[in-house]
């Protein structure tokens, strides 16, 4: 028997995996943050990082040693393993999350067949770490930060929910890769599944941004009102942590609107080859869109935040469940795919 | 101070500041809030008094002119406007027109200057971070206008009782005029990001409300008064310098919210446009007339100076012992950006003023935060604090 179809092999080639999606995702990161800050630098007529390393793109790893040599500072009145633990848990859910996440056919660490409700378990895990560093701290802005970003959380995983079930009885199936492979066929991007799910493709992404509390829904942090929200008695390598946590789960919700609608690695133009590529850039222009969005729009209030999350979010994306199970029973215009 | 265990009330004691992004500078507000509502603003000021009332006791009249300066440090030559004022009616110094003109050129800029800050700080205080950054590019313009007229960006000391320090030098007419011309544009831009904003118009419309009679009695002036709808501006109701000869009109408001007053400080950048471009044409006319008017009060000029030793010691004196002012007291304000902007002076008839009370608009509008602010979220309590325009160098003084 060869060595790799022994346990032991087996082992050894998923570890291997592990450490290569999770080097290029934290390596990612790092220019991913770079890229954010230049967009706003362009945004805001300045000119963002450009003093590290060639145009500043080595920053962020000077950010990195920053706040990695810096004093950890442990607030008296905090309860310490809670406040430690919480920064790991936000940044260990949100690299865990990347083992379904299929960035080309086949290369995914872990295929199984319940993938996207595992993303949408650890993805709602996330708010303990939140809820946990805001209580340990044992400080009033950071207790209101996160009990805003529970509330916020759970208010838009309700709709991002419905919406990833209008998705699933589209493709028929919870595995991400079949569900990439659901929107394959010869018309390339026309194929995928934002033209029958056009409108949700909005709604996911505003859930995103509320979800990963990005502006105009990044209440829990809100700069204006709670200094920083729940990491204002962080510093160092636990803020670091939250950090990256937060933009691993921004990047998470790129790759996820990327597979649901817009046809994760497949080529937007049928004769033009599939591939990682496509995954990539696709990605990188959600993100993009992302950091448009946090240059150009101001904060909601805390209720308006629930209202549009419990009001609006929710009842639309429900009725779009509804509409979206009449039409796949009845095999109404391909919206049904299996 | 923070504690309510003697309360029977659930309430959460908080405090906003000294050091809070959103405080403007180094206001503490303790904060008593029921969930996310506020029951109770009390701001704390005084966090950067410096005395300047009681040092201006010590200090010649002329030396206590760049004190003014530091007081709404947003706007310096405003201030230094009402000192002014106050000087040449207690002594009745009659200035040139020129230096009239150039006085309400720099009033304007002054004016621009504070509204381009208060307005994008009220849009990063609802948590747009794009304008002010827009905003600083038009600011440091202007500033270097300030830099080019009086040799400093910020603490000016330009206006002087009898006119002003110096006449204008060349070019800088046109440059001002030039960037008035290009200015609308970078404000539509600006009135782009948040003006028709729904997130901001959600934020502000509706939010601090102030009813027309409510800014009468809480002694509101400026924008804040005539964002409740009362047609009052000092620069109209009672003319001073040569704003009777300037065409402008003064947008006032109807329900007296943030936006409101938001819309109202846009509203006034534009006629401050008008108001320098008017500026700019008028001294054209009077180019070459001295901006001073010599005398016991001014400095002899540099020629004289060469030939004359009476100037020579008039100069010296002037600038040691300075000059000596008519026993008699007197108030006069000017309409600064912030609103009413007084000096009081009370003069024993030597060369430093007795008692000197200055009137911060701002130090009004703050008073006013609890009353305004009752019954709000606390992310409204930074939207409100945004558009009162707050300032804390004439504040704490």
């Amino acid at each position: 028997m060869p060595f790799f179809e022994t346990n032991i092999g087996i082992l050894v080639i998923v570890v291997g995996q592990c450490f290569l999606v999770l080097l290029c995702v934290l390596a990612s990161l790092a220019f991913i943050m770079y890229g954010e800050r230049k967009v706003w630098g362009l945004l805001q007529l300045r000119r963002g990082p450009n003093v590290v390393g060639p145009f500043g793109i080595l920053q962020s790893f000077a950010d990195l040693l920053k706040h990695v040599f810096k004093e950890i500072i442990v607030p008296t009145e905090s309860d310490k393993v809670v406040f430690f633990l919480a920064p790991l848990i936000s940044f260990v859910l949100a690299l865990i999350a990347w083992v379904v996440v299929p960035f080309d056919n086949g290369w995914v660490v872990s295929n199984i067949n319940i993938g996207i409700l595992y993303l949408f378990a650890v993805s709602s895990l996330e708010v303990y770490g939140v809820i946990m560093g805001g209580w340990a701290s044992n400080s009033k802005y950071p207790f209101l930060g996160s009990l805003r970003s529970a509330s916020q959380m759970i208010s838009y995983e309700v709709s991002i929910g419905f919406i990833i079930i209008g998705v699933i009885i589209s493709a028929g199936s919870l595995n991400l890769t079949e569900i990439v492979l659901a929107q394959k066929g010869d018309y390339g991007m026309l194929n995928w599944f934002w033209v029958p799910h056009f409108p949700m493709v909005f709604f996911f992404l505003v859930s995103a941004l509320a979800e990963t509390n990005r502006p105009p829904f990044d209440l829990p942090e809100a700069e204006a009102e709670l200094v920083a929200g729940y990491q204002v008695e962080y510093t160092s390598t636990p803020y670091l942590l939250f950090m990256i946590g937060e933009l691993s789960a921004v990047l998470l919700m790129t790759a996820l609107i990327t597979i649901l609608f817009f046809g994760g690695w497949l080529s937007p133009v049928p004769f033009l080859p599939d591939g990682f590529f496509w995954m990539l850039s696709k990605m990188l222009l959600f993100f993009f869109v992302f950091s448009l969005i946090k240059g150009l729009v101001p904060r909601y209030r805390y209720d308006q935040l629930m209202r549009l999350g419990w009001k609006v979010m929710l009842p639309v994306s429900l009725g779009w469940v509804v509409f979206v199970s009449f039409m796949a029973h009845f095999k109404l215009l391909n919206y049904a795919r299996w | 101070m923070l504690d309510n265990k003697n309360t029977d009330k659930n309430t959460l004691t908080m405090n906003f500041g000294p050091q809070h992004p959103a405080a403007h500078g180094v206001l503490r507000m303790v904060l008593e809030l029921d969930g996310e509502i506020v029951e109770r603003v009390d701001p704390h000021i005084g966090l950067l008094h410096r005395g300047t009332e009681k040092l201006m006791e010590s200090r010649t009249y002329l030396q206590n002119l760049p004190y003014l300066d530091r007081l709404d440090y947003v706007a310096p030559m405003n201030q230094e406007h009402a000192w002014c004022i106050a000087l040449e009616t207690l002594c009745d110094i009659k200035i040139s027109k020129r230096s009239s003109d150039i006085r309400v050129l720099y009033c304007e800029i002054g004016r621009v200057l504070n509204h381009l800050l208060n307005i994008t700080t009220q849009g990063m205080d609802v948590g747009a971070l794009t304008p002010i950054f827009w905003g600083f590019e038009e600011r440091e313009k202007l500033m270097e206008f300030y830099e080019r007229a009086s040799g400093a960006r910020l603490h000016a000391a330009f206006f002087r009782p009898g006119g002003v320090h110096q006449d204008l030098p060349t070019n800088l007419l046109e440059d001002i005029f030039d960037w008035a011309e290009s200015f609308p544009e970078k404000l539509d831009d600006l009135e782009g990001l948040l003006t028709e904003n729904r997130i901001f118009k959600q934020r502000n419309v509706d939010i601090g409300v102030v009813s027309k009679e409510e800014a009468i009695e809480l002694g509101f002036s400026g924008v804040m008064l005539r964002g409740s709808g009362v047609p009052w501006d000092l620069r109209r109701s009672q003319p001073y310098e040569t704003y009777s000869e300037y065409k402008f009109s003064i947008p006032i408001g109807k329900n007296g919210d943030c936006y409101d007053r938001y819309l109202i400080r846009i509203q006034e950048m534009r006629e401050s446009i008008n108001i320098i471009k008017q500026a700019i044409r008028k001294l054209e006319h009077t180019a070459g007339d001295d901006v001073l008017v010599r005398g016991k009060f001014t400095p002899p000029k540099r020629d004289d100076m060469k030939n004359s030793m009476e100037a020579l010691i008039h100069h010296f004196k002037l600038y040691t012992e300075g000059f000596r002012v008519p026993k008699g007291s007197i108030y006069s304000c000017v309409e600064a950006p912030k609103g009413e902007f007084g000096v009081f002076i009370c003069s024993d008839g030597t060369n430093q003023p007795y008692r000197v009370k200055l009137r911060a608009p701002g130090f009004v509008h703050l008073s006013a935060m609890e009353r305004i602010t009752k019954g709000h979220q606390l992310a409204d309590v930074s939207a409100i604090l945004g558009s009162l325009d707050i300032v804390f160098g004439e504040i704490d003084r």
